[in-house]
């Protein structure tokens, strides 16, 4: 990584003014580092503390330490994960001086931004440092495996132009370019095709390096299957075994071009992850290549350990800590998989992930396998019909408890019509926007039927029907909403279906208010309520997570970037995962993908378990609820292994993070004892009722995809569109 | 099902030009009393298709002697309000079901809720 030679700091000359506001500015970064436990004291030393100038606030540790040595010679520079601050010590305390002097209240410019850099001194650098995991049994990397000449050898060798005709799955891979030779590679039964071999066998450009794998004893048979991948920033490949019956034990995969992170999960929950750098070898052996999955999370940024070539004495990473890391831009990256194909059936040591011993061939063999995304309609509507209205029709009363308050800009729009007019609220759910103003006439509906059921009960004006099929009278509507409705749709033509049903429904001159679940959970530097919670709920998680991590680690789900409070732009994990199943989302945390399944943790005729996703606005009973959560989480994490009914094979990584963990039947008294007397609040709710897991089906919008998706509807106008507490809604008004 | 909502309903079988009004076969009516409120009577009448209102009436023996044409200055009229009322929001269908005037399909309507949901081959 090139360091930037240059000195990004811009010295300003500041009025008196501006001297006070930095004054301010200055007070308000101690109060923070108050609370983050760092003292800072008056008198000179050697380390700072650099407010501002951390990961957490996305500077990189090239930019801040480039700015640094300005000053003089640096001994060490500390990042801590996801903080907005650095530790930096220098040689000497002119130095130190130096810097506090000249960088204290300036800006640090990178890219099109930068940041106000706040310095003070602290007496010794202190924080935590996380405990190392090993790698996987079974898994080496071996770094500079081949030379700059034979990685340009190889990468040449792979003639992209030419796509095999005779391939049958490979239109799968949307997201990932791919590429077989010996042996095609079937995305469709994740097996190959032993008796047929495809013309073109392993390129002869890539024999040296087997050879060499050979004969230092990586491989003790020569592969005789290589499968090349190519991923561009922001691709990834979702967390798999490779099928065990398909081939052999060994299996080498060669990182060419742009280095990426590749993490790997046990059953158990442990996540390892692996920076693989450009021209290394990954040689998967035993456990590692039959029981931990292996996937690369489809991000444009990376968080890895720093390595400052420039300067190996000034900073020196210490593998094991996490302070040491930087933010990596991914690249283009190659992939060459190498692979025996297994003549026999498998008999390996890990039957539960064994397909030739019981175990379903899937993609991650501890998941029921989701479903893909659908590519055509009658998929699309499959899709639904399962995860989506049967969901809801089997939650409805579960959902309904816990939908009581309307969201206060959904209760302002309707408050604004005139009395009188006809609102239409399309997927009304349980009716909770139909009384709002009394003054109109309204009418709601829903595809579900025990939802519309619940309306009718409570004297409201409503009937069943599909948003794609509305059997309302064209033009007869002075307003329609439609909240939280959309995302459920799984085609962007089906999405846009709904909203031109719609608008057809409206008068001209008819306003319709649009509510969609958001991609972006934080939008101006402000966390939704849907994350938030997951903070309050969780505080006593960390030690969880701590406890399997390492340096090179990041956890599944919460990224650097999800976690971080500054990090949204350009670090989205953007695109989907597509050539495989849709990703079960782990409920409040950020998300990773657009199309997502989304835990619903039913709990029979039991009070509100969990809050609608896409419903972030506070209800009244969420303080309560926040209460037992924490109360009951102490008893979660003191036994984390032993949740009974949490549905574990969704998210090995994190089993715990999820919200609805916690009111699952995890929070049964554990058969460990310990936690029983901790929480007897808890008992009427958690005692006796069993929990069953349901997935809803959800596109979670992109910023500017609404209103994209509105621009293609005919006469009719975005009037106005907001983000409110993690959705996107946008106003529209008809011609 | 109240005839307001009926008001608003239209058939939406694939190729239906005229779906409007549906037809009511209705097995069980009930008529619950509501609180009377002139002026929101008033001004929903002009969001009505006022004949699909009497001819629904009509088939559930509920007109009383609401006229088939709309009469003028009816928000003074608290008589022919208090009428329209009782169609309007306390006149409700139980069971039965909704019949498309023009393809015949038929929409069931089970405790009080017509179900409008169609089948793959009807959209």
């Amino acid at each position: 990584m090139d360091a930037s030679e240059e000195n990004n700091v811009k010295a300003v000359r500041r009025s008196k003014e501006e001297k006070k506001l930095l004054r301010k500015q200055i007070k308000a970064s101690h109060t923070l580092l108050k609370h983050e436990g760092i003292h800072t004291t008056p008198q000179l030393t050697r380390s700072l503390v650099v407010a501002n100038g951390g990961l957490g606030n996305s500077v990189s540790r090239e930019e801040l330490s480039a700015a640094l040595k300005e000053m003089g010679e640096v001994e060490s520079l500390l990042m801590p994960h996801h903080k907005p601050y650095a530790f930096v010590t220098y040689r000497c305390e002119e130095s130190a001086l130096k810097a506090y002097t000249h960088l204290n209240g300036q800006k640090l410019q990178y890219g099109e931004s930068g940041v106000m850099l706040y310095l003070a001194y602290v007496n010794s650098v202190t924080y935590e440092e996380e405990a190392s995991v090993p790698l996987p049994e079974g898994l080496v990397l071996l770094e500079d495996f081949v030379s700059p000449e034979e990685e340009a050898l190889l990468l040449a060798a792979v003639d992209w132009s030419s796509t095999n005709e005779d391939v049958t799955a490979q239109k799968a891979l949307k997201h990932r370019r791919v590429k077989h030779y010996g042996f095609e590679f079937r995305y469709d039964n994740n097996n190959v095709d032993k008796d047929k071999p495809l013309p073109a066998g392993i390129p002869a450009e890539c024999l040296p390096v087997l050879e060499r794998c050979l004969r230092n004893g990586q491989i003790n048979v020569m592969p005789d299957q290589l499968t090349v991948n190519q991923y561009e920033s922001g691709q990834g490949i979702p967390p798999h075994v490779d099928t065990h019956s398909a081939f052999e034990d060994t299996i080498l995969s060669l990182s060419l071009g742009a280095k990426t992170v590749m993490e790997f999960r046990h059953p158990d929950g442990r996540v390892v992850a692996v920076v693989l750098p450009g021209r290394s070898l990954l040689v998967m052996k035993s456990e590692s290549r039959y029981l931990w999955t292996h996937g690369i999370t489809p991000r444009k940024f990376d968080m890895v350990p720093a390595c400052e070539q420039q300067s190996p004495d000034h900073v020196t990473p210490e593998p094991g800590t996490r302070s040491n890391l930087t933010l990596s831009k991914r690249g283009t990256r190659t992939s060459f998989t190498f692979r025996k194909i297994r003549p026999e059936p498998c008999r390996c040591a890990f039957p539960s992930a064994c397909d030739s011993q019981g175990a379903p061939s899937t993609l991650s063999p501890s998941t029921p396998s989701p479903p893909a995304l659908p590519c055509c309609h009658a998929d699309a509507a499959r899709l639904e019909e399962e995860y989506v209205h049967r969901v809801y029709d089997a939650i409805a009363s579960h959902f309904s408890s816990t939908r009581h308050s309307p969201w206060p800009r959904v209760c302002h729009f309707l408050s604004s019509l005139p009395p009188g007019s006809v609102l239409a609220d399309v997927g009304c759910g349980n009716g909770k926007y139909l009384g709002v103003n009394p003054e109109m006439i309204a009418v709601g509906c829903d595809r579900s039927s025990a939802l519309v059921q619940i309306c009718a009960e409570r004297g409201f004006h409503a009937f069943v029907s599909d948003a794609l099929n509305v059997p309302l009278r064209t033009a007869s509507c002075d307003a329609c909403i439609s909240i939280a409705v959309i995302h459920h749709f799984s085609t962007e033509e089906r999405r846009l279906a709904a909203m031109r049903e719609l608008v057809r429904l409206l008068k001209p001159g008819g306003h319709a208010l649009i509510y969609v679940w958001a991609f972006e959970q934080e939008y101006n530097k402000q966390r939704s309520k849907y994350l938030k919670d997951h903070n309050k709920e969780h505080n006593g998680k960390e030690n969880l997570t701590k406890s399997t991590s390492e340096d090179r680690r990041e956890p599944h789900g919460k990224s650097a970037i999800q976690n971080s409070g500054h990090l949204e732009e350009g670090y989205e994990p953007v695109g989907k995962v597509t050539d495989g199943k849709l990703s079960v989302h782990t409920n409040r945390t950020a998300f990773n993908t657009q199309d997502i399944l989304v835990p619903w943790h039913l709990k029979e005729g039991k009070k509100p378990g969990e809050e609608e996703s896409g419903d972030g606005v506070k209800r009244n009973k969420r303080k309560e609820k926040s209460k037992k959560v924490l109360t009951n989480q102490t008893r979660t994490d003191s036994n984390p292994g032993l949740s009974p009914g949490f549905d574990a094979s969704m998210s090995p990584g994190l089993r715990l993070d999820t919200d609805d963990a916690t009111h699952s039947p995890g929070s049964k008294p554990s058969p460990s004892g310990t936690t029983q007397t901790s929480s007897s609040h808890l008992k009427s709710e958690s005692e006796s009722h069993l929990t069953a897991v349901f997935h809803r089906y959800y596109h979670v919008f992109h910023q500017g995809e609404l209103e994209q998706l509105c621009s293609q509807v005919d006469g009719v106008k975005v009037q106005s569109s907001y983000h409110d507490q993690g959705n996107w809604c946008v106003i529209l008004e008809k011609d | 099902m109240k005839l307001l909502t009926h008001n608003m309903l239209t058939s939406h079988v694939k190729g239906v030009t005229k779906g409007y009004p549906l037809l009511i076969k209705a097995t069980e009516v009930k008529v619950n009393e509501v609180e009377f409120n002139p002026q929101f009577v008033s001004r929903m009448i002009p969001k009505l298709e006022w004949g699909a209102l009497v001819q629904a009436a009509e088939e559930l023996g509920h007109r009383q002697d609401l006229p088939g044409e709309l009469v003028q200055d009816y928000e003074k009229n608290e008589d022919f309000l208090k009428k329209v009322h009782r169609v309007l929001l306390e006149v409700e269908v139980i069971e039965g079901c909704l019949q498309c005037p023009e393809s015949g399909r038929e929409f069931p309507i089970s405790k009080g809720i017509p179900n409008m949901l169609l089948n793959e081959d009807e959209v």
